[in-house]
């Protein structure tokens, strides 16, 4: 039966039909293989032109703990987490329960038939479903019988609200790279639940999806593997790891997409991957491959950020490009390690002991960790210092509705790097080359790298006192000239990272500032506030050392409400910090619950402050 | 005018700053081998990187071989810096300088792991059982039972950097003694001839806080105890080339001829009993007599034929990955389109 079937069947008598905007909700346990089911739903969503989001809200743990996965579908195009789902297809008896008083009025319960259980609430409508009567029909091994089950929620939500059983036969190609034995075994439930559906169901609710052209030319992918191509068009030569959640797909990502950059003409791999010991290890590895001029880097999240706090110190203060990608998940400590975070700001803003300042970029979703993902390298070479990118988990691992990624629009740039003609020419029109001196007053000197053949290319690298000649000193002079250089360098950061994304318009009072994942939710809470007369202008920082557009944007309005998720609203202070007297009306609004941010948390935030002003 | 070697080089050429550890130091000794033996061998300097972690010993790069490039790192992680940087760049030669707290306590971990990783090295460890910098705390090579003047005896056992190194499977293990500064050149030569990480434990005392001479760290003890495996010679390649049978001076079973990867040989003479460095079991087993037995046993421990190094297992190519041309380091506008054009 097709979609156009489907709506004859929608009874009269229930409330008006509900089109592309509902947000779905599947209870399973971990290690179940749901995963797959859902992923289903969601590519079958996309493919219909549907703007969609999909996100994981995952235990750390294997297998047994119960695990969420929201899906959203919105005509409108927002792709923020809702707080609120309408539908719970409730496929875990230990949190059945609290799925169902979790619904609204209104909402739908698709969920086992063969339970035990009471109906506890009246104002839900209830599908069950035989799940293992369906598969005793088939000949399943019993290691795929829980992974396969799932697929007879997806045939009964295929039929219920309209999910074209081509494009799920479709996704099951994809997602077994066309392996017929895994697609049939997976199908044939799929169709017998949706059969099944058809002939026992129902429909008693108003939610259905319809084909429109909402995602024509954008693609589905996850934040890491984005980070990873971008690494891989980005010129990266040497990566060093260690896993960790929920950065372990970024390298899992560079590791699947290497072969593009196998060498034409000799086939020699130009990527090398490096599992380390520990994180210690792993920056180590970077900072030497960083020195020795390769284009170097790491994924990690919290807990290896604090270990290589003092190798980024050294690599700060010895000026030795590499970057650090840090797909934040919520600490402190071990914390939530499956939950997403934006609560490394600060640490990584100024990590290392002593006077350390970092760079950072704060992409927002795929796209950007794509295009930061490049452009990482070229700001690491070109400043001569570890480059940060703080993803999140939200974005690392879930799957996002994104443009295509634009091919880089600049050649690689390497900085100021000299090889053997070029130091010749340097000293010839010098007449001298010192490593740290400040040629061209922007903080930044040129460097050599080792094997430069040439008798004057050798310089000493240190994480000790050193003069701009790179020879060891304790004096106070020294010292000091070399600290105001390096700060004259992070000012010449300032100019060179990303600018901010502002919308503005000079009739509105209220401005919003944000960062990363929480553009979806800030973008549509906007479009509430609205709804309520509250009209924003929104700056999205993509990078610190904070542009001076940040500080003009504050100035211009007459309140400004920074947003993150984190729990000390650590970009409001770090406002505060840099700019004090500009910044008494600026309000900080944090929540750092372990989940995406929602739309509702800021319409409900920003309006009540609004209201009481 | 000065002799010069194969690169017209005078053996100045091969010098760099002026030490600032205490006068009497072994490990100046081991600094003044380095430069011996790099004048010898012609080393191209430009070619060689010079490694360190934290410590007295790890402020030697700076007083040898001045047209290397060097990093000084932190304490205990030159291992993975190393790793790194080869990997970035597999025609350099690291020469690495660590000591027994930087590798023996802090750099534990890395030190066996880049064993593990077989990062192609030369290792020197300067080993005098004691922290200088920090004035005279024991480090985990001390021996047990020993006294320093602060901080009282020493109630742990050693541990033992060579035999670690053995059991970890390092291809190349030696010891030899800052004072005998004829096997420590020949065991350096070897060792950068060796295409696997090589270790050098070389006990080196530290005269200010560990040189009393029932210390085995001390220059008395060495001088009195030292117990040389073998005579150790080597030759060149070109040497080799010039002369076919080297081993032919001597009756078989006085001398074992040990061919080098890159061509180069050492020839190891029998001093007193049998030792063959390429049997594993036995140099753990002369390990565990000559701590039972305190014999300050030096020369090659262990050698065995290199398995594959780093960067072979990690896949790459001869071209060191710097080297490859920055346009060959991003793929085209089409591959990337052809991706996107998969994901709609």
């Amino acid at each position: 039966m097709g979609v156009a079937d489907l709506q004859t069947e929608v009874q009269s008598g229930t409330s008006e039909r509900i089109v592309n905007d509902v947000a779905l909700m599947v209870a399973t346990k971990n290690g179940s293989g749901s995963q797959t089911s859902n992923n289903l739903i969601v590519r079958a969503l996309f493919k219909m032109g549907i703007p969609v989001n999909g996100k994981n809200l995952f235990p750390s743990n294997i297998k047994g703990l119960p695990t969420w996965y929201t899906i959203r579908a919105s005509k409108d195009g927002y792709i923020a987490r809702r707080e609120i789902t309408q539908i719970a297809v409730a496929m875990n008896e230990m949190t059945a329960a609290e799925d169902i008083a979790n619904l609204p009025a209104g909402g739908v319960c698709i969920l086992p038939g063969e339970w035990k259980w009471t109906q506890s609430r009246e104002d839900v409508v209830y599908y069950e479903i035989p799940v293992k009567e369906t598969l005793k029909q088939f000949d399943i091994p019993s290691e795929r019988r829980e992974q396969v089950g799932n697929m007879v929620y997806v045939g009964a939500v295929a039929w219920l609200f309209g999910l074209p059983l081509e494009i799920l036969h479709e996704g099951l190609m994809d997602n077994f790279k066309g392996k017929q034995k895994p697609v049939q075994m997976n199908y044939q439930v799929i169709e017998a639940a949706y059969q099944w559906a058809s002939e026992n169901l129902v429909k008693r609710d108003p939610f259905v999806f319809e084909p429109m052209d909402k995602t024509q030319g954008k693609i589905l992918i996850t934040g890491n593997e984005a980070a990873g191509l971008g690494a891989i068009f980005g010129g990266m030569t040497v990566t060093a790891w260690y896993p960790i959640t929920p950065s372990t797909s970024l390298v899992d990502s560079i590791l699947d997409y290497q072969h593009l950059r196998k060498d034409p003409e000799t086939g020699e791999n130009t990527v090398a991957v490096i599992q380390a010991e520990d994180e210690i290890a792993a920056i180590g590895m970077i900072a030497g491959a960083g020195w020795a001029g390769a284009r170097a880097m790491t994924a990690t999240s919290g807990p290896g950020i604090s270990l290589m706090a003092e190798f980024t110190g050294l690599a700060y203060f010895a000026e030795i490009p590499i970057v650090i990608w840090d797909v934040t998940r919520m600490g402190p400590s071990t914390g939530l390690p499956t939950r997403t975070s934006q609560g490394d700001i600060l640490f990584t803003y100024f990590l290392g002991h002593g006077d350390t300042r970092q760079v950072i970029l704060l992409p927002r979703d795929p796209a950007e960790c794509f295009t930061f993902g490049w452009q990482a390298f070229d700001l690491a070479d070109q400043l001569q210092t570890p480059v940060f990118v703080l993803s999140d988990l939200d974005i690392g691992m879930n799957n996002w509705m994104s443009d295509p990624f634009e091919y880089p629009d600049t050649p690689i740039q390497r900085g100021k790097l000299l090889d053997k003609e070029s130091l010749e020419a340097f000293i010839a029109d010098k007449g001298e080359w010192y490593r740290f001196r400040d040629y061209d007053k922007d903080g930044i000197g040129y460097r050599t790298v080792p094997g430069t053949d040439h008798p004057r290319a050798a310089f000493f690298t240190r994480g000790t006192g050193h003069n701009d000649r790179a020879v060891y000193s304790e004096r106070s002079d020294d010292w000091l000239q070399n600290m105001g250089r390096l700060r004259r360098k992070f000012e010449t950061a300032r100019t060179l990272v990303p600018k901010p994304e502002i919308e503005y318009d000079p009739a509105k009072e209220i401005g919003v500032i944000s960062f990363g994942s929480n553009d979806p939710a800030i973008r549509e809470a906007q479009d509430r506030l609205a709804a309520d007369g509250i009209h924003t202008n929104y700056l999205r920082i993509r990078a610190l050392p904070l542009a001076g557009e940040v500080q003009e944007f504050i100035q211009k309005h007459e309140r400004v409400y920074v947003v993150e998720n984190n729990f000390d609203g650590q970009m409001a202070q770090l406002l505060h910090m840099d700019m004090p007297e500009d910044t008494t009306h600026v309000r900080s609004l944090a929540l750092g619950d372990g989940l995406p941010m929602t739309p509702k948390w800021v319409h409900e935030q920003i309006l009540q402050r609004e209201q009481g002003n | 005018m000065a002799k010069e070697n194969i690169l017209g080089l005078s053996r100045e050429d091969y010098k760099a700053g002026e030490t600032t550890l205490c006068p009497g130091c072994g490990h100046n000794s081991i600094s003044n081998q380095i430069i011996s033996i790099a004048f010898d061998l012609g080393l191209k300097q430009e070619n060689v990187i010079k490694m360190s972690g934290i410590g007295c010993s790890s402020k030697t790069p700076a007083y040898f071989l001045g047209r290397s490039h060097a990093f000084n790192a932190i304490h205990g992680r030159m291992p993975s810096v190393v790793t790194g940087a080869t990997t970035a760049n597999r025609s350099l030669t690291a020469i690495a300088v660590s000591g027994d707290g930087d590798s023996g306590s802090i750099g534990f971990g890395q030190f066996k792991h880049l064993i593990r990783r077989n990062v192609p090295m030369v290792y020197i460890i300067e080993n005098n059982g004691v922290y200088g910098l920090t004035k005279g705390q024991f480090s985990a090579t001390a021996d047990e039972g020993q006294t320093l003047k602060y901080y009282g005896t020493n109630d742990l056992p050693p541990i033992d950097l060579a035999l670690e190194a053995v059991i970890s499977g390092c291809t190349f293990v030696a010891r030899s003694f800052s004072g005998d500064s004829k096997q420590v050149q020949a065991l350096l030569k070897a060792a950068l001839s060796h295409n696997g990480t090589a270790v050098l434990d070389i006990i080196s005392p530290c005269v200010t806080f560990n040189n009393s001479p029932d210390s085995t760290k001390s220059y008395p003890y060495g001088k009195e105890h030292e117990v040389p495996l073998h005579d150790i010679e080597f030759f060149t390649p070109d040497f080799v080339a010039a002369r076919e049978e080297i081993t032919a001076e001597y009756d078989e079973g006085e001398a074992i001829t040990v061919e080098m990867h890159d061509g180069s040989h050492l020839r190891l003479k029998k001093v007193d009993e049998d030792y063959d460095p390429r049997s594993r079991a036995q140099a753990i087993t002369t390990l565990e007599r000559a701590y039972r037995e305190q014999l300050f046993l030096t020369g090659l421990l262990y050698y065995e034929e290199p398995r594959p190094t780093l960067a072979d297992t990690v896949g790459l190519g001869q071209t060191p990955l710097t080297q490859v041309e920055t346009s060959k380091l991003r793929p085209s506008r089409e591959a990337l389109a052809k991706l996107m054009q998969g994901m709609m």
